[in-house]
């Protein structure tokens, strides 16, 4: 973890640096003209959020079958990365709403439910805060129940149709916009590459909690 | 009956239409549009400050378990 810790950083702040300026330098959208240029970070947030999902989820049911403590580890951290890219995926959204849409917020079944998710997963985190022993089980059910609702946020755009746009406009921009698909791309991995650095430092915390704990246990002893 | 129906439908038609209550009108004038570029630099500069308050967050929580940690090595030693 250590090792690729540092040039991992040294990359993705290269790559933070460049992307407003590649942003910056971009086309425009036809339409939405330079509001539109919110997506780049607004959907490899929705990604990177995706990506702290799994890792919660899959660390959940490992923690719940396995019992591990490195799982449970995994599991928390990834949750709170899951909230703070939400809060920025919803934040920018409602930003680029009021351009696009002439409201600041709307009830939109994508809007909503990826609300919704954002909530389950600061539930996971006052459980485990708050839930005194044995919150871990209960959170790690909670942390399956989050990453198991987020499919539907993902297709709700498809199954519910309001004013957000369908997962298509993704689907058929590499072929209509090629520039903009490989800055998306670009974007995307950067925010990967971000939310593995800030797991790592995330875990590092929670292995200093336990190692804490087990210090008082031995000073008691 | 068809022709009656006709008729009115004509006369509808016909009629000068009033405004009533507001009436929208297609192209703002320009001060009246929504500016994009406060909207897209305060999500850049959300995200960045967002970012710089998480990763203090985790750095001062790293901080204060570690200074716990060596207060209490330092409480056995004392012990000892």
């Amino acid at each position: 973890m250590k090792k690729i810790f540092v040039p991992l950083a040294i990359v993705t702040g290269a790559m933070f640096v460049a992307a407003p300026i590649m942003i910056g330098m971009a086309d425009y959208e036809s339409t939405m003209l330079l509001v539109q240029k919110i997506f780049y970070f607004h959907f490899a947030t929705w990604m990177a959020m995706t990506l702290a999902i799994a890792v919660c989820g899959v660390a959940s049911l490992v923690y719940l079958f396995k019992a591990s403590k490195v799982a449970e580890w995994y599991a928390t951290s990834a949750a709170e990365l899951v909230v703070v890219f939400s809060l920025f995926g919803l934040f920018s959204g409602s930003l680029w709403g009021r351009k696009a849409w002439g409201v600041w917020w709307q009830w939109d079944a994508r809007v909503t439910m990826a609300t919704m998710l954002c909530l389950i997963f600061l539930g996971y985190l006052i459980v485990r805060k708050y839930g005194g022993p044995g919150s871990e089980k209960l959170a790690a059910a909670m942390g399956i129940f989050g990453a198991a609702t987020s499919p539907f946020v993902y297709k709700s755009v498809d199954w519910w149709r309001t004013i957000h746009p369908q997962t298509t406009v993704m689907r058929t921009l590499g072929d209509k916009w090629p520039g903009a698909w490989r800055l998306v791309i670009f974007c995307t991995f950067a925010f990967l590459f971000l939310t593995v650095l800030l797991l790592f430092a995330r875990v590092h915390l929670e292995a200093l909690r336990s190692k804490l704990d087990d210090m008082y246990l031995a000073a008691e002893d | 009956m068809i022709a009656v129906v006709l008729n009115l439908m004509f006369a509808l038609q016909q009629q000068p239409t009033i405004p009533e209550g507001f009436v929208p009108v297609t192209g703002a004038p320009v001060t009246e549009q929504i500016p994009a570029a406060p909207l897209v630099i305060g999500a850049y500069a959300f995200f960045l400050l967002l970012m710089v308050f998480y990763l203090w967050t985790i750095w001062r929580r790293i901080g204060k378990v570690e200074s716990e940690m060596q207060a209490l090595e330092r409480r056995q030693g004392e012990k000892r």
